[in-house]
């Protein structure tokens, strides 16, 4: 496969130089800078190289949506229109990426489950687009507040999955998911998480690189599927249409279809590692209790551990920054001393206990909780006084202040 | 993560399971794999050349990114590849062995049907192993998603020796894997070979 020549050093039309990503993610110097989630969002992109961005509004990722519309007024972005629906999104968010361009696209809720149908579709065909999902809730009653169960649909979706704790995640990871997710052994699409309005509706400080640097344009021609032309239709991807037969190799073709695409999820680990210092980040490991969260659970539990450290009980802390890659075996070495697994979430399923305790030895020391949901906040408070019940130490009840 | 699964001709299950999912992991550039152990570049060469030199029917199946001669790269592999082939040919005992290149040229719909007795399909390589009673092949110019999927097929429903000689990152579900693949690392290979005539014996004659 022939490598496209190297853009490192030319400039873009908005005289960006082209830069080697290691170098402007990891060396160049960074500007602080006071912005919310949804700005950062458009600063990124601004340095992403993106060719296509397509839009549909729903809260909470509306206004960065509408915020990458100005990078295309201002001729950052290749170009951008508002799809139909989300489920018209996605499958144009595809066609852009058949046809060999760096695509971008935001959702939220219920338009997320709404294109589901469209994700495990881009695993398959190998798309390495990028979707930010500003998580917020999807069941009835109708709620736009912050609720992270679509993420547990997201997991099975063969998806590359990310669950950013704050703005300066989101501005790093969406930079590094290009990286990650176009390498050629790996080249699946990402679903870049965060809570919505916590981080997309707050503001806070972000050290953003150099505005005059942004990534090498997307090389299609390093995709591990060929691509597109006008001879081979989008979907048209195998020579013979085994599906439609009844045979044990169409069968066998088909599960080994589905088998490469959780291949390359296991292949896009030491990528990961290596552009974000591992899957987990961990705190005081060596404790009798240990907190494993994901997304603002982690700031949330920061703030339990502060509360409980103060009253002389030991808490130590797993971030989990990636669900899709699953770091099972960085969660098993950090967990290995606990006798008590606390894990705080945004939902009332509690996903992310039940990978933790699909993965550990001896998984009734996790404790799935505390849940909230709906767009309730979760007071540190609340991760404390569950700890201690854990520990049998009697805590007031957070619901009675006041009372 | 550590793993003991290795990467062995088959047929290996109803339905292997994919090499990574296993725990093997690609080679670095410099390096290769060998049934899913790392090993140093030259040796996984090196080990190509014997399992060509000593297969009864060596054969190389080229794909679309050597045979569309779409850039100068392309052209210059697809003249490699020839030589490779012309090699073994040169290298191996005509009597009990009959090296072969078999093209895997295009992935797109094609009616009626493909002729497995002339080309390799990405979605049947088993047939075209069956009916060539192919023992030794090596995969070089296919789309990686496409070479991943024959050479699992092939694992489960073969006992054919898969080699891919990769222009990216190398494939786990390989018997044996090299990466960056150029033109002269091709020829590299040939010289292996070449260099090898005569000290790996020949199959069993029947």
């Amino acid at each position: 496969m022939a490598a496209q020549a190297s853009f490192i050093g030319q400039k873009n039309k908005k005289e960006q130089v082209y830069t080697d990503p290691w170098h402007m993610m990891n060396e160049a110097a960074r500007t602080p800078s006071f912005f919310t989630g949804s700005e950062v969002i458009k600063e990124a992109v601004r340095r992403a190289s993106c060719d296509i961005m397509v839009a549909y509004p729903i809260t909470p990722q509306s206004e960065a949506a509408a915020l990458c519309g100005e990078l295309f007024a201002e001729g950052y972005i290749g170009d951008y229109f508002r799809g139909e629906s989300e489920f018209a999104v996605m499958s144009q968010c595809a066609g852009a990426a058949f046809g060999g361009a760096r695509v971008f696209t935001t959702t939220a809720g219920p338009g997320t489950m709404r294109a589901m149908e469209n994700f495990p579709m881009w695993a398959g065909a190998r798309l390495p687009i990028q979707m930010i999902v500003t998580c917020r809730g999807i069941n009835s009653p109708l709620s736009i507040q912050p609720d992270t169960l679509e993420i547990s649909y997201l997991m099975q979706t063969g998806m590359l999955v990310w669950h950013a704790e704050t703005a300066q995640d989101f501005y790093d990871w969406i930079l590094k998911g290009y990286m990650v997710s176009e390498e050629p052994d790996v080249h699946l699409p990402l679903a870049l998480c965060c809570d919505g309005f916590f981080v997309t509706h707050t503001k806070d400080m972000v050290d953003l690189t150099p505005v005059d640097m942004c990534l090498p344009p997307y090389d299609p021609y390093r995709s591990p599927v060929p691509c597109m032309d006008m001879e081979c239709p989008p979907v048209r991807m195998m020579r013979d249409p085994f599906v439609m037969k009844s045979n044990y190799i169409s069968y066998a073709t088909h599960a080994s279809w589905q088998q490469e695409v959780w291949a390359a999820v296991e292949r896009s680990r030491k990528h990961t590692i290596r552009w974000m210092d591992g899957l987990i980040d961990t705190e005081n490991t060596d404790a009798d209790i240990i907190v494993v969260a994901s997304g603002t659970a982690v700031s949330q539990s920061r703030e339990a551990i502060a509360i409980l450290e103060e009253e002389g009980i030991k808490v130590g802390l797993v971030k989990v920054k990636t669900l899709r890659p699953w770091p099972g075996e960085e969660i098993r070495e950090a967990t290995k001393h606990a006798n008590h697994i606390i894990v705080p979430e945004f939902n009332v399923t509690g996903w992310l206990a039940r990978e933790v305790s699909a993965t550990i030895p001896n998984n009734n020391r996790v404790h799935a909780g505390p849940h909230v949901c709906g767009g309730m906040t979760m007071p540190p408070e609340i991760i404390a006084a569950e700890i201690k019940t854990v520990l049998g130490v009697k805590a007031p009840s957070l619901a009675g202040r006041g009372g | 993560m550590t793993t003991s699964y290795r990467v062995m001709p088959g047929p290996e299950h109803f339905l292997p399971p994919s090499a990574a999912s296993m725990g093997i992991r690609l080679p670095d550039p410099g390096q290769g794999h060998i049934h899913g152990s790392i090993v140093s570049e030259e040796e996984a060469l090196e080990e190509a050349a014997r399992q060509f030199l000593s297969a009864k029917v060596p054969t190389i199946f080229p794909g679309p990114l050597v045979l569309w001669a779409w850039n100068d790269k392309a052209a210059k592999k697809a003249k490699a590849i020839r030589h490779l082939y012309e090699t073994i040919k040169e290298c191996v005992d005509s009597s009990c062995q009959q090296a072969m290149l078999i093209p895997m040229p295009d992935y797109r719909p094609k009616y009626p049907k493909i002729n497995p007795e002339i080309e390799i399909n990405p979605n049947h390589p088993n047939l075209t192993i069956w009916h060539n009673k192919i023992d030794a092949c090596m995969f070089v110019g296919v789309h990686c998603h496409q070479a991943n999927l024959s050479l699992k097929i092939i694992r489960g429903g073969t006992n054919c020796y898969t080699i891919a000689m990769c222009a990216q990152a190398g494939h786990e579900d390989a018997m044996l894997s090299v990466r960056d693949a150029t033109a002269d690392k091709i020829i590299r290979l040939a010289d292996w070979v070449k260099k090898l005539k005569g000290s790996v014996p020949p199959p069993v004659k029947h």
